[in-house]
């Protein structure tokens, strides 16, 4: 039966449809002259290029090396990053959680896909998808199990469902054996998903 | 509304399928999508509320058989046919058929990188108070707007503990309608699990959301 | 985008269809190759669902609910018993509730779920009583759902919408239209669509027959 094959020329062709339709559109805008060309290089350069994971693993292993400026992350979030020098869209509001032995923090948007751009990029398409939004909030050891991850039973999971404009920054806990280790270390150890809360750091 | 996007708790999604080394687009098209959809605002004139409505005011199926970037897609389309600056006619054409609307801005290459750093921020003054404070039970009001709303169905008519008071935000119910930014005092409210998904539900889960005053009242 | 409604379309006309009955084809070919189904006993199923077992049943119910007091107080008390004292029962009609629709009190059913429905008096469900538009909104905006089937109600009645989401099948009793005092129980049963018997019209009118 050829029903898969046909599911997924219907998938070709729908996403070649919309790749004409984006074309189109752009050709429209431009010529009526709402949009321009440049600008729209830049932004997509911007968030393939320039801002993405890396940010966030910087204030995070900024943390780690120095307590002041962790104390300041946990007070309020959104100066401490700018000092870093992120700032901007989608992160006018940011929240850092921290990450201990007894609490586990994970963060979802079950309504649509907020994320904290500035020191994330933009979101990976899991986070954006149907079973992430949906099974976070009520399953989240079933959904860090997708991930590989699992926790101590009597570790506290909570969840922040994204629904105003607060971005959710998580702030893992310092693998052990990385006493001393400079910033730039630190910050190898840094992954995304650590981050959202789907993943734990890299260990030494 | 009640519509495919709130989509917290549901069930028949599956796993969640991480990809390695996922690209930041999928596609050429996605990055037009994407730098359309954010230089449009501009000329467009609407807010982030509104593109939000634009984008689940559809139906369901619609709405979660749709990759990340047609949803986007869909939503810019409705949003600059509603405001009469393109037409059905002319994207399938791929040319302007139609003479342009005039338009206030349009975003320059040179103000890309100030307006992402300026971004949009939500917190406004006030001489209000706050109806609640941290600790203080609440429970999620019973409310189905058919227009756009950021209380999930799944904490309606649940009873949580503001946990933080997070200041004057504008107020999205209001703002996606064009009615104005009213803002209201945000909370953040944290649930159980327990209270959420039933006696059977783990223990260890807390579950929180962002709301709006006119989203709680007292428990 | 400009897929979505005219594409559907495409599909549904098209290669969709074909495909449908080619796996239904297939399906059917394998299960009687392997001896599980009998080729008359299909046959019979799809007769009596098709031909046999229809809203005509419900509308004989409701006419002798009208005509004769005593079995409308039987199939209000006990609809189960009443029904199959007609010769009615069996699928989908095990456990029959019957509700009355008065001046005061409009009675609409839908099966939010799936597709539940008391086949034993109405035959199987139309598509609109299955789709998404009805089983989303008639148990929040029922007025708005009426509106669709060109009804409106003065806005004091009470509407009370069962979901039937057990195995208790309900059947809608229309009010009597005026102008029928007299009528025998064949005539009276031409007046019951079967949308009345499920709460998204009223039954007709004698000048309706005309």
């Amino acid at each position: 039966m050829s029903g898969h094959d046909h599911e997924h020329d219907h998938e070709h062709s729908d996403l070649s449809e919309t790749q004409l339709r984006v074309r189109a559109l752009e050709s429209v805008l431009i010529e009526k002259g709402y949009v321009d060309p440049a600008a729209l290089d830049l932004l997509v350069e911007t968030y393939e290029k320039k801002v993405g994971p890396r940010n966030g693993a910087r204030v995070v292993a900024k943390a780690w090396a120095d307590p002041d400026y962790k104390a300041r992350l946990l007070k309020d979030a959104t100066p401490a990053i700018a000092e870093v020098g992120y700032a901007g869209r989608q992160g006018e509001h940011i929240m850092a959680l921290e990450n201990t032995q007894k609490l586990h923090n994970m963060v979802v948007c079950t309504l649509c896909s907020c994320y904290p751009w500035p020191v994330l990029g933009l979101p990976p398409v899991w986070y954006k998808s149907a079973p992430y939004r949906s099974r976070a909030v009520s399953d989240p050891r079933g959904v860090l199990k997708d991930f590989g991850v699992e926790l101590p039973k009597d570790t506290d999971i909570r969840i922040w469902d994204s629904t105003a404009e607060i971005r959710y920054l998580v702030l893992p806990m310092r693998p052990k054996g990385t006493e001393g280790w400079s910033e730039e270390q630190l910050a190898e150890l840094v992954t995304r998903d650590s981050m959202i809360g789907t993943g734990l750091p890299k260990q030494p | 509304m009640n519509g495919g996007q709130d989509l917290g708790g549901t069930h028949g999604h599956g796993a969640v399928k991480p990809e390695p080394n996922e690209p930041v687009f999928h596609g050429d098209w996605e990055k037009r999508a994407f730098a359309l959809t954010l230089a449009m605002g501009m000329p467009g004139g609407w807010n982030i509320d509104m593109s939000r409505f634009a984008r689940e005011n559809r139906r369901p199926n619609e709405y979660l058989d749709m990759t990340y970037y047609q949803v986007w897609l869909a939503g810019l389309e409705t949003l600059m046919k509603e405001r009469g600056l393109v037409a059905e006619d002319e994207i399938e054409a791929g040319r302007p058929l139609h003479p342009p609307k005039p338009v206030a801005r349009v975003l320059k290459p040179e103000d890309v990188a100030k307006t992402l750093h300026r971004g949009g921020p939500t917190e406004r003054d006030t001489n209000t108070k706050p109806a609640f404070e941290a600790g203080q039970r609440v429970r999620a009001r019973n409310i189905n707007p058919v227009t756009h709303t950021r209380l999930p169905r799944y904490v309606r008519g649940h009873v949580g503990t503001i946990e933080r008071v997070l200041g004057c935000h504008v107020f999205p119910d209001s703002n996606a309608l064009g009615k104005g930014e009213d803002p209201k005092w945000l909370y953040t409210v944290r649930f159980d699990g327990r209270e959420l998904w039933g006696d059977q539900a783990d223990p260890t889960t807390q579950v929180s959301v962002d709301a709006w005053e006119p989203y709680l009242e007292q428990a | 985008m400009a897929h979505d409604h005219d594409h559907h379309h495409d599909h549904e006309h098209g290669s969709d269809l074909d495909e449908m009955t080619l796996r239904v084809r297939a399906l059917e070919t394998i299960l009687l190759e392997k001896g599980y189904i009998e080729p008359a006993a299909i046959d019979a199923l799809i007769e009596a669902y098709e031909k046999k077992i229809g809203p005509r049943n419900g509308a004989n119910v409701v006419a002798k609910a009208w005509a004769d007091p005593k079995f409308k107080e039987w199939l209000i008390k006990d609809g189960t018993a009443a029904m199959e004292s007609l010769g009615y029962g069996g699928r989908s009609g095990n456990h029959l509730v019957v509700l009355e629709n008065t001046p005061n009190v409009h009675n609409m059913v839908v099966c939010t779920l799936c597709s539940c429905y008391p086949w034993a008096l109405l035959g199987l469900p139309p598509l609109w009583y299955k789709s998404a538009p009805y089983r989303s909104r008639t148990v929040s905006e029922p007025r708005s759902v009426l509106k669709d089937f060109g009804v409106e109600l003065p806005k004091d009645t009470e509407i009370r919408i069962w979901d039937s989401t057990a195995e208790l099948r309900y059947l809608v009793v229309p009010m009597r239209p005026p102008g029928t005092e007299g009528w025998d129980e064949e005539k009276l049963a031409q007046l019951v669509t079967r949308d009345s018997m499920i709460g998204t019209g009223f039954a007709k009118r004698p000048e309706d027959l005309q």
